[in-house]
């Protein structure tokens, strides 16, 4: 795997540095019933509605596994590229009010999926080093304190979220940077939600990310010592705590400190990292077999119905489509046409392109106009009939549409659909439709036979002159490539 | 206090639940009379013996008639119908305190009813109350009980063993036909044997945990007591087979285990456990050796076997058992239900509601079970433990090669007097050196009652089997009961008014 340096943009603090990005992603598990029990797992509701003895942690309950997480776990590990095997569960022991049991039900040194990889759209590979299953906690609200569970007044819980499914996904440290941490995300997420995992609202709680983040000279081999960040509930938090923890490390190496391994809490509003309390992170979690299930064993059958159906994943829509569109000499895609590739992919046009292509269309023409006029309204662009939408990326192609005459018809036909002739003639570019530039052509080279007659003796610069006859001829209405092309053809 | 072997309590009381519900289901018996029977000699006998945490008289009255009213309409009012059961305190009954003799869930009533609970309504039993137990089955004397300690009906100075002991006692005292407990060293068989009735710890995984408060996850189970064989079987039976909510109860029919009372033990390789011996006492040893004759004498094989290995068991299990528990009994922390001792934050709240819910015992398994947990000690302590208990179960499988079942003392003694280990855990834990290697293997095994010592107090035989070996198990015990020594069970005599 290449670890190519890559400055975060903007930040010169951080200039001849190296930021390292590791991972671990809790994802909620779309599944209709929590992870142990039979509560629904869903969002919203009034507080402690979603809650029976199992997932309350009563006296004398036992946990039993939804067989449906344990699905949804080896589509992660599909999707994810990973080896997925025999599994068992943990207890991991630490006191928390929003925990029932007072420990966590998780998979801890045999987890299903490991060893798998998440290919960036740079074309990038991050390294998956484990995905496994875990049961969520409550949610509790401190009234008074600050907020924070010391110095508060009382502690409210609402136990629905307890023992709703996650799988936690950890990726190895291969992310330099900032951009390369969110780009991972939104990988992930694309991947989640397409694979039917999860739902991915990050502003939900359904995706939470912690960061593990490390500097180092570029050029070093060694890792820094990392530190832990929690609490990043966005894209944006995950951004900026990454671009402040690396910068507060190499501020503490330069003046001659050292970084010190802790978990830091990121405090979105202040815009920085606080160390935790000690006490808070000086957890013995004395993991031991959870002795109330049973190892997990899935066998062939089992993991290759729950990974039946699996659509294509973003990194193969892209491949998809960027071997559809001709690439450089060099056998590379230019840069601007690999970005399109990906927010098409990323909207979900790729099939309009893909089926406009098979209709027909220029594949470069298609892709422009897709990535960057019909990603301006994805869900009306998802709904475009791809026939149609050739038709229009062919007008424009045979010049009978100008470049800014397209867009515009692209804009009807994504409003309201309907045929793009039709549309080019209700916004007066039906002259421009090729029988109207034959005839205006054709009157032309009646009026002016001997220009004509020099043209096709192969005095090309007489071209300019009836170009710009038929162009007047149309009242400076036609594309003038078009008229180049059409006489052009017309000789022959 | 009353001398050993004088008056029984209650022999003029219960007979055994099958005629019970033979009696009941024809009409010839009211459910409604026998529990008026029950609640008033416990309402006159046990403020001495101590049985019961709660004795439950309207909702037993309550069953009763609903019992009565199917046998008047013709319907099937089930297969324990109006035979009074005991409940140890720590199977979860809705509606009903359930307290594991805790202070930690003093006044606590569960939501929902154990797996067993609910079959056991189902066939028919009249509950009488949940009995007393060491706090949260952890003991063996049943003094460490939260609410006092439960007396010995056999002689009311010494202990009825534990942790079940409000349950062995209370089917000695016949205060009930039937009780249930749960075992997870030898909390079953070891109280049954020193009250001279019948205790049964069934293999893992056949009977659900779904309810039972968990003390050792890994080693719990639950399993009858009762006065006879035969009722032991059919207690088990009704409560045994999977169970959707235990993800380790195990699939498949439950073994026809009435029907092996009558087979007799004519071809049944019996081994006797040499290892045992020699720490148990003359009177246990010469029940095991007399135990052996009878079966022999019915047409068994007996042999010695040497099993060293068992004896490491007892070690083994005081790692792996405290560790369990310190995490099972995490949840007791003040937040959500039982006792709260408020504090100036949530730590100290948890601390203070710890310190002061749970009985010294408890609090030094949750201390012994922690530390065997913790970083830099699990491999030494936790994971030597279960490589011990691997050891043991190959052991068991070696010897279970050449016989079906295995003989042993179920305790080292009999009953001792109140008072007589509490000052020195080490010697209490000593109680369950034979009965705890089964719970590690995940095997059955049953205490019968088969003689007297000399001062008249009962002495329990063990028989182990391996895993679903409870019908051979069985076999033995029936043959064993025929062959013991009269007035060595249950304070129950033919003839009884019932
Ligand atoms: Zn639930």
């Amino acid at each position: 795997m290449s670890g190519s340096p890559v400055a975060a943009a903007g930040d010169d603090r951080l200039a001849g540095w190296e930021t390292v990005v590791g991972l671990e992603v809790h994802c909620e598990l779309a599944t209709a019933t929590k992870l142990f029990c039979g509560c629904p797992n869903r969002f919203g509701a009034a507080p402690n509605t979603q809650v029976c003895p199992v997932c309350l942690g009563l006296p004398g309950s036992l946990p039993v596994l939804n067989r449906r997480a344990v699905e949804l776990a080896v589509r992660v590990g599909r999707a994810l590229h990973c080896t997925i095997r025999p599994s068992t569960f943990h207890r991991k022991n630490y006191f928390y009010p929003d925990m029932p049991k007072d420990f966590q039900i998780s998979q801890y040194d045999e987890p299903i999926d490991v060893d798998g990889y998440l290919e960036l759209p740079s074309g990038r590979r991050i390294g998956i080093e484990r995905a496994h299953i875990e049961e969520d906690t409550g949610k509790t609200a401190h009234l008074g304190g600050g907020g924070r569970i010391h110095g508060a007044d009382r502690s409210l819980v609402d136990y629905n979220r307890a023992g709703v499914p996650l799988v936690e996904i950890v990726s190895r440290p291969d992310m330099r940077g900032a951009d390369e941490a969110r780009a991972y995300v939104a990988e992930l997420r694309a991947i989640l939600v397409a694979s039917g995992v999860s739902d991915g609202r990050m502003e939900e709680g359904s995706l939470r990310v912690d960061a593990n983040v490390s500097v180092r000279p570029i050029g070093a081999e060694r890792f820094g010592t990392r530190c832990e960040v929690k609490n990043l509930n966005s894209l944006r938090s995950l951004g900026r705590a990454v671009e402040h923890e690396a910068a507060r490390q190499v501020a503490l190496i330069e003046t001659g400190e050292r970084v010190v391994q802790q978990t830091r809490h990121w405090d979105e509003v202040e815009g920085r990292t606080s160390a935790m309390r000690s006490k808070e992170e000086a957890n013995d979690y004395r993991y031991f077999p959870e002795p109330d299930l049973v190892p997990l064993a899935p066998d062939e059958a089992f993991v290759e119905a729950a990974a039946a159906g699996l659509p294509l994943m973003p990194a193969d829509r892209r491949a998809r489509l960027a071997a559809l569109v001709p690439h450089e000499a060099d056998g590379l895609l230019p840069a601007s046409t690999a970005d399109q590739v990906a927010t098409t992919v990323d909207l979900g046009l790729d099939d309009l392109v893909v089926a406009a292509m098979a209709c027909g269309a220029d594949a470069r023409l298609a892709l422009a106009r897709t990535a960057n006029e019909a990603a301006q309204t994805p869900e009306a662009a998802r709904r475009l009939d791809p026939q149609a939408f050739a038709r229009l990326v062919e007008l424009e192609a045979s010049g009978s549409l100008s470049a800014t005459q397209a867009k515009a018809v692209l804009a009807e036909l994504l409003a309201g659909g309907g045929e793009p002739e039709e549309i080019a003639r209700r916004l007066g570019y039906e002259a421009l439709g090729s029988g109207a530039l034959v005839d205006a052509l054709d009157a032309v080279v009646a009026a002016h036979p001997a220009e004509w007659a020099r043209y096709l003796a192969g005095e090309d610069k007489v071209a300019q002159l009836l170009t710009g006859q038929v162009m007047k001829a149309t009242k400076g209405r036609a594309n003038g490539k078009a008229v180049a092309a059409a006489l052009a053809a017309r000789r022959g | 206090m009353s001398g050993a072997g004088g008056p029984r309590p209650g022999a003029e009381g219960l007979s055994d639940a099958a005629s019970i519900a033979s009696r009941v289901r024809s009409g010839e018996l009211r459910a409604a009379d026998v529990a008026e029977q029950v609640l008033g000699d416990v309402e006159s006998r046990d403020a001495e013996l101590h049985c019961f945490n709660l004795v439950t008289g309207e909702a037993m009255r309550a069953a009763a008639a609903e019992v009565d009213r199917l046998v008047a309409t013709g319907a099937d009012p089930g297969p324990l119908a109006g035979v009074p059961v005991a409940l140890k305190d720590n199977l979860c009954t809705k509606g009903v305190p359930t307290t594991c003799s805790s202070r930690m869930l003093e006044g606590w009533s569960p939501p929902y009813d154990a797996t067993v609970v609910r079959r056991l309504v189902a066939a028919g039993a009249l509950v009488v109350g949940k009995t007393n137990l060491d706090e949260f089955a952890m003991g063996s004397s049943t003094e460490n009980s939260a609410f006092g300690p439960t007396r010995n009906p056999w002689d009311t100075g010494r202990v009825p063993g534990g942790s079940s002991g409000g349950s062995a006692a209370a089917v000695a005292a016949g205060f009930a036909a039937l009780a249930l407990g749960s075992d997870t060293g030898g909390s079953i068989r070891q109280p049954a044997a020193l009250c001279g009735v019948v205790g049964i710890k069934p293999t893992y995984g056949l009977v659900s945990r779904y309810g039972l408060v968990a003390f050792a996850s890994s080693l719990d189970q639950v399993g009858p007591f009762a006065t006879t064989v035969a009722d032991a079987a059919l207690l088990l039976e009704t409560i045994a087979g999977h169970d959707e909510m235990d993800s380790t109860s195990l699939g498949g029919p439950v073994p026809r285990l009435t029907e092996a009372l009558r087979s007799g033990v004519d071809g049944l390789r019996v081994g006797v456990v040499r290892d045992f011996l020699a720490d148990a006492s003359a009177d246990c040893v010469a029940a095991v050796r007399n135990g052996a004759d009878v079966l022999s004498r019915a047409g068994a094989s007996v042999e010695d076997v040497a099993l060293p290995e068992l004896l490491h068991g007892l070690s083994a299990y005081y790692l792996i058992a405290p560790a369990e528990a310190s995490s099972n009994l995490a949840r007791y922390d003040g937040v959500r239900y039982g006792l709260r001792v408020d504090g100036e934050d949530v730590e100290q709240m948890n601390a203070r509601t710890r310190a002061a819910g749970f009985g010294p015992e408890v609090r030094r398994r949750i201390m012994l079970g922690t530390y065997v947990l913790s970083a830099g000690y699990y491999d030494a302590y936790y994971a030597q433990a279960q490589r011990v208990r691997t050891l043991v179960a190959r052991a068991f499988a070696r010897a279970y090669e050449h016989v079906d079942v295995l003989l042993a003392p179920t305790a080292p003694s009999v009953a001792f007097p109140l008072g007589a280990k509490t000052e020195d855990p080490l010697e209490m834990y000593l109680a369950d050196l034979f009965t705890i290697p089964s719970n590690l293997a995940g095997h059955p095994a049953m205490s019968v009652p088969f003689a007297l010592d000399g001062q008249g107090l009962p002495v329990g035989v063990q028989v182990l089997a391996p895993a679903l070996g409870e019908v051979a198990m069985l076999r033995a015990g029936v043959a064993l009961e025929s062959g013991a020594t009269p007035g060595a069970r249950g304070p129950v005599r033919p003839g009884a008014v019932v």
